[in-house]
């Protein structure tokens, strides 16, 4: 892949076009499954590359990111036009171009042809949409069209197959010829400014459109209009972007909830099995507890990514994403932000990972940093066991106003408080670190389509192995640090120990590392260390060195919180947030001076912790894979928790203050 | 008289696209350009942005954009 030298057995092709012109589908159809999906160095533009075999030769189809023009202003514009120079690494310059041409929307997709045309590549205009276009009885004269771009012209079904193999013929035709560059182009190359440039070619694409187009009328957009009419209503509009946010939150939550629980389970099963099979030993616990436990903390996400990515590519491929962009630009750009963060940050409330992979449709870098920094504000599905626990555990049966329970009301406050973190946050980011001049929202309203299932499904997929492959690993070698931190040092249990002298005795003063419950290790363990030497700094939001600990071990993922106080609680690493066992023993836990831990000032406390503070690895890690740097999740986890920090401790001390603990 | 104050439904020209900044070069690629015909066919239920029809697709901007836009209503023919 690294090689860059042109071969013999080898011919490059690339695949340009606009977005929303059926590219990816006759991508898929022309490379079948045989493709892969990386970075291009050092940037976060995704590069796809697949294969076909002609004749004796390997033919490398490059994706090119969807494109309106070659002009270089943006990140995807300037990488399309350094592969079609031959000037991105790794890549030959490309023998020929095929040029992704939707039919429907001839003048505007033939703009970027232009420009293909202009850089004296071989070029193939692959027509798609002809089918649709025809039945809105337009008609299109390909000879004369091909005559007057000076280049082969092919109609394409991707979806019945209709043209693939003449596309693949023409490309072939192609290699090696002399591209002519139609002559009123000669105009563009020569006039030195952008503006006349542009205005040339479209001078020449409306002659183009007008020799070799005849329309029926002037509506082909009449179905898509009656479809607008409902969904971009000023009432139904709104009201039907709730429903369908609803249905996928619903989804993303509910239906992922089953197969992460099996996942769990299944995990959990094969880490005792591990145990039983395996001889006792630190080897053994590492696999067990460190890696099978990690790995499972990075599969268990594949649900939700799954689901949410079903979701995304049902909503941008039938063009709906565009509508709900364009329904809330209003209300985004308020706080700097555009149109199109809206989805991402509303599926930040089921998960901000698959959140903050969606971001790939901003495609303004600074938007799309500042939608990343505020996705994990979304109070995310790991976050419920927390809430649920403190909720159960001090404010349970308590009503407002005699109906209200307590417990929902302080749900929907945290929910909120996360909102508006993220509005903050987002106005602050927009004026300070990312501070620009807002990129034009100038959006294409793509008219609606039925999805195509294949390429949605490849699209599900695709995704689910990126987070494995690019997440996955940092996420696995941060798993076996943190088990590390409670696994070692192991503990002994020697008598005169200073802390909890009261409950060793009863444990009696043989060394037996086995019979050791799991909350003396994690006691002495470096991670109850840490915890004991943080407390004087958590002291002031109401938390003690077990509370510390916890909340180390919930830097892994928010809910560990609960396992982690079960284990040092002593009731066993029964998660469930629920437990009748594990809720009494939080109600009994109490301070060295017999006070109990849990007020409700304290489970507060926490909770606006856990609202604000950045507290999963894994989110963590996918923020520098999508940010590729250090810089911004370092960055991401420091203000959060300093955010979280404060917060907390204006709670616990202002709530103090107004006595109530 | 600018895009952004055309009523919906009135087909104009585009006379000229304001300024040599990337909105102006944005909006020309997209095809607003000088002689290009336009209309607004909605705008959103906050009111902006507007969807904007050219060249037989549609485009959506924001009112501040589509104020670069000079235009020139053609005259519905009687």
């Amino acid at each position: 892949m690294n090689d860059a030298a042109a071969r013999d057995d080898q011919v490059t092709i690339a695949l340009a076009g606009n977005p929303n012109a059926g590219k990816t589908t006759l991508f898929n159809s022309l490379t079948g499954l045989r493709q892969k999906v990386a970075n291009y160095p050092g940037v976060t533009v995704e590069r796809k590359e697949g294969q076909w075999q002609m004749d004796d030769r390997l033919v490398r189809l490059i994706d090119l990111p969807g494109l309106y023009s070659l002009d270089a202003t943006s990140l995807d514009e300037q990488i399309a036009r350094d592969v079609i120079t031959g000037k991105q690494a790794g890549i030959s310059r490309p023998d020929v171009v095929i040029a992704v041409v939707d039919a429907t929307n001839l003048e505007r997709n033939l703009y970027l042809v232009t420009q293909l045309l202009e850089f004296g590549i071989p070029v193939v205009v692959a027509l798609t949409m002809i089918d649709l276009f025809e039945r809105q009885l337009h008609k299109i004269d390909r000879e004369m069209l091909s005559a007057l771009l000076k280049c082969p012209v092919v109609e394409v079904n991707a979806k019945t197959g209709r043209g693939i193999d003449e596309l693949r013929a023409a490309a072939a035709a192609a290699l090696g010829s002399e591209p002519v560059l139609p002559e009123p182009l000669l105009e563009a190359v020569r006039d030195d400014t952008t503006n006349g440039k542009i205005f040339a070619r479209y001078s020449f694409i409306s002659d183009v459109a007008q020799e070799s187009v005849w329309h029926s009328d002037q509506s082909s957009h009449r179905l898509s209009d009656k479809i607008d009419r409902v969904l971009t209503h000023r009432v139904f509009g709104l009201a039907i972007l709730i429903l369908v946010l609803l249905v996928v939150f619903q989804t993303i939550f509910s239906w992922a909830s089953l197969p992460m629980d099996l996942l769990e389970k299944g995990f959990g099963a094969l880490a005792n099995e591990a145990k039983e099979l395996l001889p006792a030993g630190i080897l053994t616990d590492l696999i067990a507890d460190g890696i099978i436990a990690g790995v499972g903390g990075v599969v268990v996400f594949l649900p939700q990514i799954l689901l949410l990515f079903f979701f995304i590519s049902i909503l941008e491929d039938s063009g709906y994403m565009a509508r709900a962009a364009f329904l809330m630009d209003k209300l985004m750009a308020r706080v700097g932000l555009h149109g199109k963060a809206f989805l991402p940050l509303i599926s930040s409330f089921a998960c901000a990972i698959p959140g903050i992979m969606a971001t790939r449709t901003i495609e303004s870098r600074r938007d799309r940093f500042a939608t990343i920094m505020i996705a994990p504000f979304m109070s995310c599905s790991a976050r419920l066991p927390v809430y649920t626990l403190m909720i159960a555990t001090v404010f349970a049966g308590q009503t407002v106003f005699g109906i209200i329970s307590v417990g929902a009301v302080l749900m929907l406050a945290m929910y909120a408080l996360g909102i508006f973190a993220a509005i903050i946050i987002a106005f602050l980011l927009k004026r300070t670190l990312l501070k620009a001049p807002p990129p034009p929202f100038l959006m294409e309203l793509p008219p609606y389509r039925l999805p195509n299932l294949k390429t949605v499904l490849f699209n599900m997929m695709t995704r689910a192995w990126l987070f494995l492959k690019r997440a996955g690993t940092v996420i696995l070698a941060i798993s076996i640090l943190l088990w590390a931190l409670t696994y070692f040092p192991r503990a002994i249990d020697t008598a005169g120990l200073r802390a909890d002298s009261e409950q060793r005795t009863a444990i009696g003063g043989e060394v037996s590392e086995p019979s050791l419950p799991e909350s003396e290790q994690l006691k002495q363990s470096f991670a109850g260390r840490l915890g004991h030497a943080i407390e004087p700094v958590i002291k002031p939001l109401g938390f003690d060195w077990k509370i510390g600990v916890a909340l180390i071990a919930s830097f892994a993922a928010r809910e560990v919180l609960v396992s982690t106080l079960s284990i040092i609680y002593n009731v066993g690493s029964d998660d469930n947030a629920q437990s009748e066992t594990l809720v009494s023993a939080v109600r009994d836990a109490k301070r060295d001076d017999g006070s109990p831990v849990w007020t409700p000032l304290t489970a507060l406390s926490l909770m606006v912790f856990f609202v604000l503070a950045m507290q999963c690895m894994s989110t963590l890690a996918v923020v520098r894979r999508e940010t590729n740097s250090w810089r911004w999740p370092a960055f991401m986890f420091a203000y959060m928790t300093a955010l979280a920090y404060t917060a907390a401790f204006i709670t616990y001390q202002g709530g103090k203050v107004l006595g109530f603990d | 008289m600018r895009l952004d104050q055309l009523s919906k439904g009135k087909p104009a020209l585009v006379t000229s696209v304001a300024g040599d900044n990337l909105l102006a070069k944005r909006m020309m690629e997209m095809g607003i350009v000088p002689g290009a015909e336009v209309s607004v066919v909605r705008s959103a239920p906050f009111g902006d942005p507007i969807e904007v029809r050219v060249r037989g697709y549609s485009l959506a901007m924001r009112l501040n954009e589509a104020a670069a836009v000079e235009i020139a209503p053609i005259a519905p023919i009687a």
